[in-house]
Order: C-alpha cells, then sequence, then structure tokens
C-alpha cells in the first residue's frame, strides 16, 4: 500500500491546480509525479504536500514555478540522433512531395527539439514551406523556446548528436556564441509558431503531415495517453507521420490500429490510408 | 559514472578510501526474507556486471517476487544487458517497458538514459527528468519509488561503484521497513558505492557477494519449499 496521506494529499492537489489554474494534471502517470512533487516540496520548504497546496493556492508567485517542477523535461538538440536519421532519410523523401508542410511538435519544453528538426528541414530544402507548430502548456518553457538561447557547455554534446544525425552542415551555422550562451538564428523560427496548447484539455488546430511527441507521453497514464495519440491521428493527414520517444510505442493504446510501424526502432509511425 | 563490461579493475580490492562498517550494521548474518519481500531492487556501477554475473544466476527459477535493475551504463548504446543476463537465469530477463505490468518471477533493467520507477498497479514507469548524481538511469530514483509501491516489502541490494547514487535509495527502504543490504565495500571492486550507503546507515546488512546470492536463493516461491 502507498503512503495513504500522500495519495490523499496528491489528489487533492491536482484537483486544486485544475479548480485554480485549469492546468490538469490529474491524468499524469503517479511515479513521476509523485517524484516531482517532492523536489517542488523540499525547493519551496515543504514538509508535506498539503503546506505547497496551501502555497499555491495563496501565493501567485509560486505556480508559475511550481509549474516549471511539474512539467519541464531538460531535452537536448539531436536526441536520439537515429531517430533525426530516419526522418532524414525514410520521412524526408516522402514530406518533399508536398507543396507545403506542416509540423507538429507537441510538448516542445524548451524547444530543443523544435531547433533540431528545423534545423534538418533546412538542410533539407524544405524548411521555407514549413510551418511548424510549437505548443506546450508551460508558459516559461515557450518563451525560452522562442528565445533559442542555450548554455554554451551544452553545445558539445549538441553538436555530436547534430553529427549523428546525418548532418550537411556544421551545428556552428545556426547559432553565435555570446557570453556563455548559444543564440539560435531566428529565421530558423520564422516559421515556426509557439502557442500554449494542452494535450489534456484542448483540441486539435490544424492538419500536419507530422507530428513529434517524444517523452511527452510516457508522463501521461493510459486514458491520457489514448487521448493525445486520437489528438495526432485527428491532426494527421493520411500517410502522415507520427514520431515518439526511444521508448515509447502504441502498443495496448486505443490507437494502435490507426498506424502502421514505419520506421519501427527509431519509433516512427504512418497514419494508415484508409480511415 | 559508468563502466563498459571488461574495463573494469583486474583487482578485487577495495580502490577508493577506508572501507568501514557502520555502527549496527550486522555482517556475515542473512536476514529472513520467507514472505516479506514483493521486489528485490538492486543498483550497480563500475564492476556492476561481474558482480551481477553472481547474483541473478542466484534466483530461483520459482520466484515469487520480482526483481528490477539499474545499472549504470553508457547512454547512447543499446543495452546489451538481456542478451548477457538472459542465457544465464532461470528466470524471465527483460529490459523494462514504460506501463508494463510487474509479473513476479522477472528481472527488469532499466533502459539506458531512462530512469526506471515502480507505480501502481504494480506496473513500470519510465522517465527523462534530470539525471540524479549523473545518473540516468538513477538508482535512487528506483529505489525510492519501490517504496511508493511495495512499501516495506522491498529488498534493496547496492553494489559496487564509483558513485554515491543509491545511497539516499536505500536508506528509504529502510526507513519505509523494507531490507536493505550494501555488497561489502572490502571485496566491492569499487567501494564508493556501498560506503556511502553504509557511512549514512542505509545498509542493514553488508554482506559479500557469495552471502548475497545465498539471501537471493531463499526467495523461492512458499508453496514450492
Amino acid at each position: 500500500m502507498p503512503d495513504r496521506n500522500f495519495e490523499i494529499e496528491m489528489q487533492l492537489f491536482v484537483d486544486a491546480i485544475f479548480l485554480k489554474y485549469h492546468f490538469d494534471f490529474r491524468s499524469y502517470a503517479g511515479a513521476s509525479l509523485r517524484r516531482r512533487l517532492r523536489t517542488a516540496m523540499a525547493r519551496f520548504s515543504c514538509d508535506t504536500l498539503s503546506q505547497l497546496q496551501d502555497k499555491a493556492l495563496h501565493d501567485s508567485s509560486v505556480f508559475p514555478l511550481l509549474l516549471d517542477y511539474l512539467t519541464v523535461q531538460v531535452s537536448e538538440m539531436f536526441r536520439d540522433p537515429e531517430y533525426f536519421l530516419s526522418l532524414r532519410k525514410e520521412v524526408v523523401p516522402l514530406l518533399r512531395t508536398y507543396p507545403s508542410l506542416k509540423v507538429w511538435v507537441a510538448g516542445c519544453s524548451t524547444g530543443e527539439e523544435v531547433y533540431s528538426l528545423a534545423i534538418l528541414l533546412r538542410e533539407e530544402g524544405l524548411l521555407e514551406r514549413t510551418l511548424i507548430y510549437a505548443t506546450d502548456i508551460n508558459p516559461h518553457a515557450l518563451q525560452r523556446a522562442e528565445a533559442g538561447v542555450y548554455e554554451l557547455e551544452r553545445i558539445a554534446l549538441f553538436t555530436q548528436n547534430h553529427q549523428k544525425s546525418g548532418a550537411r552542415s556544421s551545428l556552428s551555422d545556426y547559432y553565435t556564441a555570446a557570453y556563455g550562451r548559444a543564440v539560435f538564428d531566428k529565421t530558423l523560427r520564422r516559421n515556426v509558431v509557439f502557442s500554449d496548447h494542452s494535450l489534456a484539455t484542448d483540441s486539435v488546430f490544424a492538419e500536419v503531415q507530422l507530428v513529434s511527441c517524444r517523452n511527452v507521453l510516457i508522463y501521461f497514464d493510459r486514458t491520457l495517453q489514448n487521448r493525445a495519440l486520437g489528438l495526432f491521428r485527428e491532426a494527421l493527414v493520411r500517410k502522415g507521420f507520427l514520431g515518439l520517444g526511444s521508448k515509447e510505442s502504441l502498443r495496448f493504446s486505443s490507437c494502435a490500429d490507426s498506424f502502421s510501424e514505419f520506421v519501427r526502432d527509431d519509433r516512427i509511425f504512418q497514419k494508415k490510408g484508409a480511415v | 559514472m559508468s563502466t563498459a563490461p571488461g574495463r573494469s579493475q583486474a583487482s578485487s580490492l577495495p580502490l577508493g578510501g577506508k572501507a568501514h562498517r557502520a555502527e549496527g550494521a550486522s555482517a556475515g548474518t542473512l536476514p529472513t526474507l520467507q514472505g516479506r519481500v514483493d521486489a528485490v531492487v538492486i543498483g550497480a556501477s563500475a564492476g556492476g556486471v561481474e558482480a551481477l554475473s553472481v547474483l541473478l544466476p542466484a534466483l530461483p527459477g520459482r520466484m515469487d517476487a520480482a526483481v528490477f535493475v539499474v545499472l549504470h551504463l553508457p547512454r547512447d548504446r543499446r543495452s546489451l544487458l538481456v542478451n548477457i543476463f538472459a542465457p544465464k537465469c532461470a528466470v524471465m530477463v527483460v529490459e523494462a517497458q514504460d506501463k508494463e505490468p510487474v509479473a513476479r518471477g522477472t528481472v527488469y533493467f532499466a533502459p539506458p538514459d531512462y530512469h526506471l520507477l515502480l507505480d501502481d498497479g504494480p506496473q513500470l514507469a519510465l522517465s527523462v527528468d534530470e539525471p540524479v548524481h549523473y545518473s540516468r538511469p538513477s538508482i535512487d530514483v528506483l529505489f525510492q519509488s519501490a517504496t511508493d509501491v511495495y512499501r516495506d516489502r522491498v529488498l534493496g541490494i547496492l553494489l559496487t561503484g564509483g558513485n554515491q547514487d543509491g545511497a539516499a535509495g536505500l536508506d528509504t527502504v529502510r526507513r519505509t521497513g523494507g531490507v536493505t543490504v550494501a555488497q561489502d565495500p572490502l571485496e566491492a571492486q569499487v567501494a564508493l558505492m556501498p560506503e556511502s550507503a553504509i557511512e549514512l546507515g542505509a545498509a542493514e546488512f553488508v554482506l559479500t557477494l557469495a552471502d548475497i546470492a545465498a539471501l537471493l536463493r531463499t526467495l523461492v516461491q512458499e508453496r514450492a519449499r
């Protein structure tokens, strides 16, 4: 049996956050949520989750900070380079056949994946005719994504990943280093729309050829996973592509029959032709 | 901290610092596990493959508990652990998948670059939250989540390694009423990891690999006795 008090408090906490701020964590996977809440409790010097709830409700400066603890995944550019290599080799040739393209990066957090895709599309000559929707529930993360500024010490890893992704250029072509930071070329985001969107409560807003949503679904329970996958299915054109994280799959989901495995090892799926 | 198989120290002597036992930690005597344990959580870093090669083959074919292992690994390579251990073990050995229901009598390895957690069900959960002690998967994350789901029905085992990951997690297992074991730092390939747990007072039992293997053999199903 789990710690009964904590379980009660956790349920009350997510209800309180939903009622007050309309952020819906009620269908998040328990294990990661517990861990993140405990981290936040330590950060805000709370002995119990009830104390943290009190702060979150009554001190308006706390909630935005708390939201970072609950939502932000620090990713890296070209994380899992093989995924991007497969996009380049297997998916891009088909994307090329569309006169204009729309791509949805769902749960973009601080934007590393958005810039990775933008660079890849530019290298493949597709960025100019692509519109990228970069969505997240955390406004602070979206601001950082839009700024496109990353610590310089992370760039060595980003560069390594980029090279392994079948790069046709050097990552250094896309940023300027200044004061310990790398500022990414703003022309990369000329066709990027950063927008607040919740996979838990919002609906589909566009028709797209590619959805990339990696390591987001692992934080959801099955019900919410099914909801999110349903949105992706609805947003994708016939034969559109869905990219998931390297340990995510459609097995056991209610959408399993709507997709076929396109590049199995790199978790790239294709929406089936017949509806 | 990660070490590839075959690259670890040839010496079996501890490398780092002095090895000593905490007050109250008992050496040599084995705890009684009968009917007490549903989850065995094991953490290791440098030298871990060799240590696990002694322990995992000792797991009885008919075992009531499920076993969860975090071994620090290079992050950008597909793990070979299942290929290494499955042929040597009497139980199922698999790489953990997100939302997979826990099956008794199975060994689950954390995949590289993901934290492995236990969740209600019980089922497995993965996350890409920040590394803990520079480690993802982290032993602390696994151990702490195990106590959320299994409470006092956890056996925590911390093995060789040159990193302090796992000490806090083992302490959580102890405080929640589970059984905690650290490998004897005197025989660990790298002593820092078990030593850190012992210094924290997290390890109720400090045992050699041979004794831990003997302990695991007692995990055989009640009705098979």
